[in-house]
């Protein structure tokens, strides 16, 4: 194993944990502020890949496609949160589990009933296609690592928007005490749909970035979902900074475990043993690594509330 | 008079065997991710029954929606209170296990249209279990034979962690010849292949085998074809069916599949199928749907010369396989699965759509490796 090969390892779970990030922001935002658990959190970042192939099939220009992601998927966000969400507040998680559960079922399908059920295509822009070298002759994919600084920047404009502007004091606020800052005259009901569009856009933007290198169909949401639940657990629910640490613990966690535990275990096991005990191994990594967190920290990295 | 009604009915009944109702269960995936290739299924069975002209079989269809579970209920519903005779239509080879053994046992009989698991190919074989579309390892043993063909003497394989995906490595190793780069297990489901490319890149492979079906395949394609690695790509036809090679676009070009039929397989019954499945669907057909349209054509045979009210006479008949397939010669080996040709294809573009042009033979008259466990 070859040091140029660790580090294009590394990339991959870079990328991979900061794609995770900016599902989990949304994720946790919501959670943090609203107290909500939306389960339907990976249908919007389905909305996003599907607007996103759409446009750029119509137009073929994937900046058009990008915007158009996060249009849709903020739209589709405010749009569930007027009609849906909005009762669900002082509801039980349970019944908020349920409602958004449904929207998942209504979300893909109606997906389908509109884009059919084969996969969509979208592809990388042609300026981002194939590899670039870097520094030590590591071949990486320039589009993964454009994903990595989008993510980057997005993770960077965040923080300013939640540290820096009077939007983030009252979304900080809001997670602390929420009728103090309705008695100070905030607009609660305001501040949640512009978070919960907030969170979709997001999501729809992952969906967008994502989809241009893996297929575009209906259901691909709940696998990230499961995953950016993951890593709020771990990072600690509603926190930014714990979701951004978070996510990459779980990329990191979840690429090199898949390469190094079967290399482990042909230390000791025949080759195809070697491979199906450590990949069925790396599968659980994560969850290890979140049991692991839990036992040490049981409200997460950064959770607030114990 | 209610008596005599009845009387009446019955004489009815069994004074015309031959053209009693045949009732045919359904099951198949037409929601959630693999609802593609129940679509093709169903579209393929029902426009051959369309095309024979025949109302006396009737057709129940219900969406497992790929969970075992759901199968199993549907399976209980539409043996217990439906009655049906034969079943057909699971996509997936889990769902076909929880069904097909307790199905078969209550004497309905079974026509698989797509999943071949092994362990009904040779211990768990049945009398009432036809295969139609092919063993599981099938595919792969032919991706292997190509590619010994091709002289490739070092491949990197990699499949998913769960039972088909082994069979699909073990199929693959029973008929190549070389060396091993690289084997590697992902996980069911997986999207990113970053991890896994990045291995192909430090291996000195000089080809590379995959099995990743539906939107794996896309995602490694896509991926593979970005990571500017420049080798040649083997893999069975799940991975370039007609309904997902648009979404994989000018990343699967080139990529030699291995298929038991392709659009191009030249003979009549074929290509009036073709034809007639893009006037009816407005879309080309794939295997999964050259595969519905067999099964339906193989029931029709049977049908003609016997009833599935006697057992023993329609499973001489179905074992006969007396019909025009679309894969031109069709035989059933001794433990009910395709003795059949299997050709490699090549991934290309025909104006705007991608499609697949069938290069030549990589296994003729190809059995499985079960077929001597099974005892009838």
């Amino acid at each position: 194993m070859s040091t140029i090969l660790i580090i294009e390892q590394i990339l991959n779970g870079l990328q991979l944990g900061i794609m995770l990030f900016l599902m989990a922001a949304g994720l946790t935002l919501i959670f943090g502020v609203m107290g909500l658990i939306n389960l339907a959190h990976g249908s919007l970042y389905m909305v996003g890949a599907f607007a996103a192939s759409t446009v750029a099939n119509l137009t073929g220009s994937f900046l058009a496609a990008l915007v158009a992601a996060l249009t849709a998927a903020a739209f589709a966000g405010a749009l569930v949160e007027t009609l849906i969400i909005r009762r669900l507040y002082r509801a039980p998680h349970l019944d908020q589990v349920l409602a958004t559960f449904a929207l998942i079922l209504i979300f893909s399908e109606g997906t389908r009933l509109v884009f059919g059920s084969f996969p969509l295509y979208l592809d990388i822009p042609s300026a981002l296609a194939g590899p670039i070298t870097l520094p030590g002759g590591i071949a990486y994919s320039k589009y993964r690592l454009a994903l990595i600084v989008i993510g980057l920047v997005v993770a960077l404009g965040l923080w300013c928007l939640i540290e820096r502007t009077r939007l983030g004091t009252q979304i900080r606020a809001g997670e602390n005490d929420r009728e103090m800052i309705a008695a100070l005259g905030v607009d609660i009901s305001k501040l949640y749909t512009i978070v919960f569009a907030l969170g979709a856009a997001l999501a729809g933007l992952a969906g967008a970035l994502v989809g241009a290198i893996q297929s575009v169909q209906v259901g691909m949401g709940e696998p990230v979902l499961i995953l950016a639940f993951v890593v709020i657990v771990i990072g600690g629910i509603g926190s930014i900074r714990g979701a951004f640490v978070g996510a990459l613990l779980v990329g990191l966690t979840d690429t090199l475990g898949g390469v190094f535990l079967p290399e482990l275990f042909a230390l000791f096991l025949e080759p195809g043993a070697a491979q199906r005990t450590g990949s069925a191994l790396a599968s659980m990594s994560i969850y290890i690594l979140m049991g692991a967190v839990l036992v040490w920290r049981p409200s997460g990295l950064f959770g607030a509330r114990a | 008079m209610k008596r005599l009604l009845i009387a009446a009915a019955v004489v009815a009944m069994s004074t015309t065997p031959a053209f009693a109702q045949v009732k045919v269960g359904m099951i198949t995936t037409l929601s959630g991710g693999g609802a593609g290739l129940g679509l093709d299924v169903r579209d393929g069975f029902m426009l051959a029954i369309a095309q024979s002209g025949r109302d006396d079989i009737e057709v129940v269809i219900e969406d497992d929606q790929r969970k075992p579970d759901i199968a199993v209920q549907l399976s209980d519903k539409m043996i217990q209170s439906e009655r049906v005779d034969v079943m057909t239509g699971i996509i997936w080879s889990n769902l076909a296990m929880a069904v097909v053994p307790a199905a078969v046992r209550q004497n309905v009989f079974y026509l698989s249209p797509n999943a071949g698991p092994s362990a009904l190919a040779g211990k768990g074989c049945h009398a009432n279990y036809f295969n139609v579309a092919w063993q599981n390892d099938n595919l792969h043993e032919a991706a292997g034979a190509y590619a010994n063909s091709a002289g490739h003497k070092n491949s990197f394989i990699l499949a998913p962690n769960y039972p088909a995906g082994i069979d699909a490595l073990t199929g693959y190793k029973r008929f190549f010849e070389g060396d091993l780069a690289g084997e590697v297990f992902t996980k069911l489901g997986q999207t990113d292949y970053a991890a896994e490319i990045a291995q192909i890149r430090a291996s000195d492979a000089d080809s590379v085998f995959f099995f990743l079906p539906g939107g794996m395949g896309i995602s490694f394609l896509k991926q593979f074809a970005d990571s500017g690695i420049d080798l040649p790509v083997v893999g069975p036809a799940f991975s370039f069916d007609q309904g997902i090679l648009q979404a994989v676009g000018s990343a699967a070009l080139g990529v030699v599949n291995t298929s038991q039929w392709n659009k191009d397989i030249d003979n009549p019954t074929n290509a009036a199928f073709v034809e007639s499945f893009e006037a009816e669907y407005g879309r080309l057909p794939s295997l999964y749907a050259s595969q519905g349209f067999d099964t339906a054509n193989l029931l029709i045979s049977a049908l003609d010369t016997a009833s599935p009210s006697d057992a023993d006479a329609f499973r001489e008949a179905l074992r006969a396989a007396n019909f025009d397939s679309t894969r031109g010669d069709f035989a059933f080996g001794p433990n009910h699965h395709p003795v059949q040709n299997i050709y490699a294809r090549e991934v290309i573009q025909e104006g705007d759509v991608f499609t697949n042009k069938t290069l030549g033979l990589a296994l003729e008259n190809h059995s499985d490796a079960y077929a001597a466990d099974c005892m009838m």
